[in-house]
């Protein structure tokens, strides 16, 4: 049985048609995913009514992988085998894991392949790892939801490069996820806030989670998000604040520092309890049982708990000084700071927080959820759930756009990565004297080449006035807004005749696709260019010869005497020869001779209409 | 004529209306389409039209337009849970038939 939910006016789906769309926050520690309903941006539980998966997973010999609490519990007892903090790892080789103190796994593979870890159930790379949470939330979301997803919006640190981004993405094809968009994690938080329904501003984001601190600043104009500087301490988070707090409770119960591994995990559990009770609590009891099963009981304050503490939070001021100063703002510009992360729910955060940006921050929002509800208010848009006016624009064009030119070459009139929506015109010009139609072919892609990129569309612009070739300015427009939804539209800026069409770029590839075209456009870097080269001096070959036949046609028996034109029809037999062949500079070579061969021919030329046009004319109406 | 509101339906409704900052009520109908005939409309409803007929169940505005009204008639719009699905469940007495999911059905 199907179970319903409330749509926007108008927005009812067809049935088995219905658009399934979440957000999923893939954390350092912990992951989750969101959805909309009835209009209500949620996360969701699992059977136990747990919203937080701990980003944990363990391989073990001849059984699946276990993925969350059950993964989480055996890291300290089985650490080799159990993959925690995988976001770590996400897109780094091996130089740069060697390196990395989080990531003391062994690795199989040589230095140039992607980095494998070594478990018990088998090597298995850092997408793969993500995968298996991906498809626990997958499969979560797709109980919760009563049938397939038709896509997820995944939240990235905003200082994601391209690898690690893609590496995202993989991880989310492996799970079966249909990528809708990678959103930044401090857009999402925003737009879990509604910030995006403003028109400008500079918003602060302060993330302060499990083992990772980063502050955001982020510049929204018009609806579009732009990262303006991002900072943070990438070991910096709650679990410093709970063995703060353990290292207070160890000696005030006398607790040696050769404690075993169940003793600290008692300490570092009751720590952390402790710190959570004394969010809404002023003072709190403690309760440790010694390793000789003795009890010590005591109590801590808030107070106390800030001393201890007190250092750790400062050290999150620096970093928040830092993304200023990068971004040339100060504390002024910022016109709201929004909280993220569970570790933003102890008071003395928030205290410093809006001491040193002199504001109350943004907490309403669970701070563990706010990131995947703002992904879930994303995704719902972006599955088409909502009427067209709540569109959000945050993204970018992964390919360049551009169109066809003369010899099969590709002019780029929006390059990749520019933010959508944009509008950008090129003016182009007729080719032949007196054409009167161009055909616009629409392409996408990094290559030179029209045949190595891809072809998104085709259309003509008809009803030309006749003109020389060169003297029609053709205005073509490439418009993309920010559903990606590609419009082109051309116009004969004296005639004023026009033609347009319009196209989804985004649906003409698949990621993969798309991944494959720019790793091509790299490959062929040199290649392409040497075409390119080519290409153009065919064109311009054709060109000349071109007009020169047409004029020859014309007048060619009136300026020219036998011996003369031979001469010219030779020099262009020549071109037409090398024309066919690849050798660039012989091409260059055969236009240059052809075109001091005719040299005298055109001067007559010129001469001669302009006589033409002053025949019959007196002189003084040439002088004023 | 009527239409009714189960309790855990009507708690729902009012969050999802408080939520969503706006609109007057909750319409229900139904459309022609899906793979057995009907399928059922479930909307927040910001302007009441002229052939809609507004029914008050629980403090919540009920708007179901003429067409629909035969329909609907005496159906109790229930919330349930099913698993980890959960959402809104229509108890229509005049369906006959209904396809494999439910979300289409034949009067």
């Amino acid at each position: 049985m199907a179970l319903l939910h409330i749509s926007e006016p108008g927005q009812t789906s067809v049935p088995h048609q219905r658009r399934l769309a979440v957000g999923i926050d893939l954390g350092t520690t912990n992951s989750l995913v969101a959805t909309v309903r009835s209009g209500l941006a949620e996360t969701l539980a699992d059977e136990a009514g747990e919203h937080l998966l701990p980003s944990v997973v363990r391989y073990r010999k001849g059984q699946g992988p276990q993925v969350g609490q059950s993964a989480k519990e055996a890291a300290p007892t089985d650490p080799m085998n159990t993959i925690v903090s995988v976001k770590r790892l996400m897109g780094r080789d091996l130089q740069e894991l060697r390196k990395n103190e989080f990531a003391a796994y062994e690795y199989a593979g040589e230095e140039s392949s992607v980095p494998r870890i070594c478990t018990e159930g088998g090597d298995v790379s850092a997408v793969e790892v993500s995968a298996e949470i991906l498809k626990v939330l997958r499969d979560r979301a797709e109980a919760s939801l009563g049938g397939e997803l038709t896509g997820a919006v995944i939240t990235v640190p905003a200082y994601f490069d391209d690898a690690q981004r893609q590496a995202t993405k993989d991880a989310a094809r492996l799970a079966g996820l249909h990528v809708l968009r990678l959103l930044n994690e401090p857009t999402a938080a925003a737009v879990a806030y509604g910030l995006d329904k403003k028109s400008d501003g500079v918003i602060a984001i302060y993330d302060l989670g499990g083992g990772t601190f980063d502050i955001s600043v982020l510049r929204l104009k018009k609806g579009v998000f732009e990262v303006m500087a991002t900072a943070g301490d990438s070991a910096l988070g709650g679990d410093d604040m709970d063995r703060a707090i353990a290292r207070w409770i160890m000696a005030q119960a006398g607790i040696q520092d050769d404690a075993d591994h169940a003793q600290l995990r008692r300490l570092l559990h009751e720590a952390r309890r402790v710190k959570e009770m004394l969010t809404d609590a002023d003072e709190t009891s403690v309760e440790i049982t010694r390793m000789d099963n003795t009890v010590w009981r005591g109590s801590l304050t808030r107070m106390q708990m800030n001393e201890l503490i007190n250092s750790l939070v400062k050290k999150t001021i620096n970093p928040c000084r830092r993304a200023l100063r990068d971004a040339g703002l100060s504390i002024d510009d910022i016109s709201e700071v929004v909280m993220v992360g569970g570790s933003t729910r102890v008071p003395m955060v928030r205290e410093k927080v809006e001491a040193f940006f002199n504001k109350p921050p943004l907490v309403d929002i669970d701070p563990d959820k706010v990131v995947a509800v703002g992904a879930a208010f994303q995704a719902d848009i972006l599955a088409g759930n909502k009427p067209d006016e709540a569109m959000l624009l945050l993204d970018v064009i992964p390919l360049s756009l551009g169109l066809e030119t003369m010899g099969g070459l590709v002019e780029k009139v929006i390059n990749r990565n520019t933010t959508i929506p944009v509008a950008r015109a090129q003016d182009f010009t007729t080719y032949k004297d007196g054409q009167t139609a161009m055909s616009i072919h629409v392409l996408q892609g990094e290559r030179e080449m029209v045949q190595d990129c891809r072809s998104l569309a085709r259309f003509s612009l008809r009803d030309i006035p006749p003109m020389v070739a060169g003297a029609a300015r053709i205005r073509v427009t490439f418009q993309v807004d920010a559903d990606g939804l590609l419009s082109v539209a051309a116009e004969e800026q004296s005639s004023g005749v026009q033609s347009s069409i319009e196209v989804k770029p985004t649906y003409g590839l698949e990621d993969s696709e798309v991944e494959q075209m720019l790793r091509d456009s790299m490959d062929h870097a040199s290649e392409d260019m040497v075409a390119r080269m080519l290409r153009e001096q065919q064109v311009e070959a054709d060109r000349a010869m071109e007009a020169l036949t047409a004029a020859l046609q014309k007048d060619g028996e009136k300026y020219l005497d036998d011996e003369e034109r031979a001469g010219i029809d030779q020099q262009m037999d020549s071109l037409q020869t090398v024309r066919q062949q690849d050798d660039i500079e012989a091409i260059k070579l055969a236009i240059a001779r052809l075109e001091k061969t005719c040299a005298g021919y055109v001067e007559r030329r010129m001469n001669g209409s302009i006589q033409d046009a002053m025949s019959g004319h007196k002189i003084e109406e040439f002088e004023s | 004529m009527a239409v009714t509101l189960t309790d855990t339906a009507a708690d729902r409704i009012k969050i999802f209306l408080e939520n969503r900052g706006k609109g007057v009520g909750l319409r229900l109908g139904v459309k022609t389409s899906g793979c057995s005939g009907m399928a059922y409309v479930i909307e927040f409803v910001d302007e009441i039209n002229e052939s809609d007929q507004v029914f008050e169940d629980h403090g919540i505005k009920v708007i179901i337009d003429q067409k629909s009204m035969v329909y609907l008639d005496g159906t109790e719009l229930d919330f349930k849970r099913d698993g980890l699905n959960e959402g809104f469940e229509f108890n229509n007495p005049n369906v006959k038939d209904s396809c494999g999911c439910g979300e289409s059905f034949t009067v």
